[in-house]
């Protein structure tokens, strides 16, 4: 598996292959707090890079899951629909959002690598 | 213009607040264990809002201030008792609401609890109403901090020796610490709970008093969903000018022996409304599933035609699932009545359905 890398939206994603898996960072889960609700974008649709593609919600507010790579949709993480607690649980991990077959492996080069975002993340919150 | 501080914001901080600014003031939305654990806690345990906040006006005088406050409020004043409250509204000619508030009535003359964004608001338009006969003290120097939940009883006892003894919607002066605090037996959860008017140079080490004793600091984000789970009204939201108290159904807190010969200021809206119905309602709204339809949300019938909008909307912990208030047209507003919320563009389906969502432990009788 290759290295995990983030979006400025607060992404990560993970590529096998052609296959990337996306999902919300730890950083963005404790920015929304109490995550209540998910919804994932549907399996076999196209989803284009920085598109929207989901929403979570908090007891706050909802906001828009992007996907920071173009492709096809080819699975999504019903565990998180059915219980969305678990994205705040392990967003990192287990609570993964969707699986998507990439069109273009260079969408990657732009992302940033964990030192990179962290510091992102935390100039961004201050 | 500067952020206002409340006494305690210290403590917040020092309790890791998350702040936002509401009404001018820099309050908690959140502490570190998130809005989900702070509304479940007050549930089963004891919860310590702040809510300095809003407004405490006591208004000074006799017998001739209650008939003044009678042409004002929808409230059979003359026989209320001293230390009872009751829940109103301060209304226009049209019966609009500038704001809902708490009214008791205390030995010296009425307290009135009102709320932070319309308090200045509410000096002035009272002020022009009473004239210069009674003093107003819109004071700034007590703080006021709710407990609720089912151990805020025996937490607050253990500090104020007695408040077990008032009844809800009852309030007494309580002397603490060689200082005079007024206590009522109130809140605005849903639970059993207290509101503790205390001298700002006192507040933080009372909360202090009250977290060694178990209780747990809430802040504005769980007070809005249990507010909201007990399908109580916030002001901005379910209630502003552009509607009535009729409206908001509401009606069982306006007096009955006030309605025939009115004579508050709103009486001949609300009188006629009373009889012929209002055309828009305050309802509960369940959405199917787990959607959550926010506030402005727009409410549809199954021919696309918009019936209402959503005024309040979020994820009930207790409930756990989406719930709403609104207001829609009359013909609409029976429990079961199936409606449609459009959220990101696509309908849902949903419920209209009782209040409140989450049943109330107030305490009726204790003496």
């Amino acid at each position: 598996m290759s290295e995990v890398k983030f979006s400025k939206e607060h992404e990560w994603i993970t590529l096998e292959g052609d296959v990337a898996t996306i999902g919300i960072t730890k950083h963005a889960t404790e920015m929304l707090g109490d995550i209540v609700f998910a919804e994932l974008p549907e399996k076999g649709s196209n989803v284009e890079k920085d598109g929207t593609a989901g929403v979570v919600e908090s007891t706050k507010a909802a906001s828009d899951v992007y996907t920071p790579v173009s492709g096809e949709v080819l699975d999504t993480n019903q565990a998180i629909v059915d219980d969305p607690s678990k994205i705040n649980e392990d967003p990192e991990g287990s609570a993964w959002f969707f699986k998507l077959k990439m069109k273009d492996q260079s969408e990657m080069d732009s992302l940033m690598n964990k030192e990179e975002y962290d510091k992102f993340a935390k100039e961004s919150a201050s | 213009m500067e952020i206002k501080k409340t006494s305690l914001n210290k403590l917040h901080q020092s309790n890791n607040a998350k702040f936002v600014e509401f009404a001018g003031y820099e309050m908690p939305i959140q502490y570190s264990k998130g809005i989900i654990e702070e509304h479940k806690f007050t549930r089963s345990h004891s919860g310590i809002f702040d809510v300095s906040h809003m407004g405490q006006l006591f208004i000074y005088g006799d017998e001739s201030l209650t008939e003044e406050l009678e042409k004002i409020f929808p409230l059979d004043l003359k026989n209320l008792k001293q230390n009872c409250s009751k829940y109103s509204f301060l209304m226009n000619e049209d019966a609009g609401i500038y704001d809902d508030l708490i009214i008791t009535k205390i030995e010296e003359g009425y307290l009135i609890i009102l709320n932070a964004a319309c308090k200045d608001k509410d000096f002035e338009i009272l002020s022009n109403l009473l004239g210069s006969k009674f003093k107003m003290n819109l004071d700034n120097n007590r703080s006021l901090i709710a407990i609720q939940g089912p151990k805020s009883v025996e937490i607050l006892n253990s500090i104020i020796n007695g408040v077990d003894q008032l009844n809800f919607m009852t309030g007494n002066w309580f002397d603490s610490d060689n200082q005079k605090l007024f206590v009522t037996r109130s809140g605005y959860t849903g639970e059993d709970g207290f509101e503790i008017s205390i001298s700002n140079d006192k507040a933080e080490i009372f909360v202090e008093n009250l977290i060694k004793k178990g209780a747990q600091l809430i802040g504005l984000g769980a007070r809005d969903t249990l507010r909201l789970e007990a399908g109580l009204c916030l002001y901005g939201h379910e209630l502003d000018l552009n509607k009535t108290p009729v409206e908001a159904n509401l009606r069982w807190a306006i007096s009955k022996s006030r309605l025939s010969n009115g004579g508050f200021i709103g009486s001949k809206k609300i009188m006629n409304q009373m009889q012929n119905g209002a055309s828009q309602i305050r309802v509960g709204i369940k959405p199917e599933g787990r959607l959550i339809a926010r506030e402005k949300t727009k409410i549809f019938d199954d021919t696309d035609k918009q019936i209402g909008e959503i005024t309040s909307g979020t994820f009930g912990p207790s409930v756990n699932g989406p719930i709403a208030m609104g207001y829609v047209n009359k013909k609409f507003s029976k429990v079961d009545t199936k409606i449609l919320l459009e959220v990101r563009g696509k309908k849902h389906p949903a419920n209209v359905c009782a209040l409140p969502f989450y049943k109330k432990n107030y305490v009726k009788g204790v003496n």
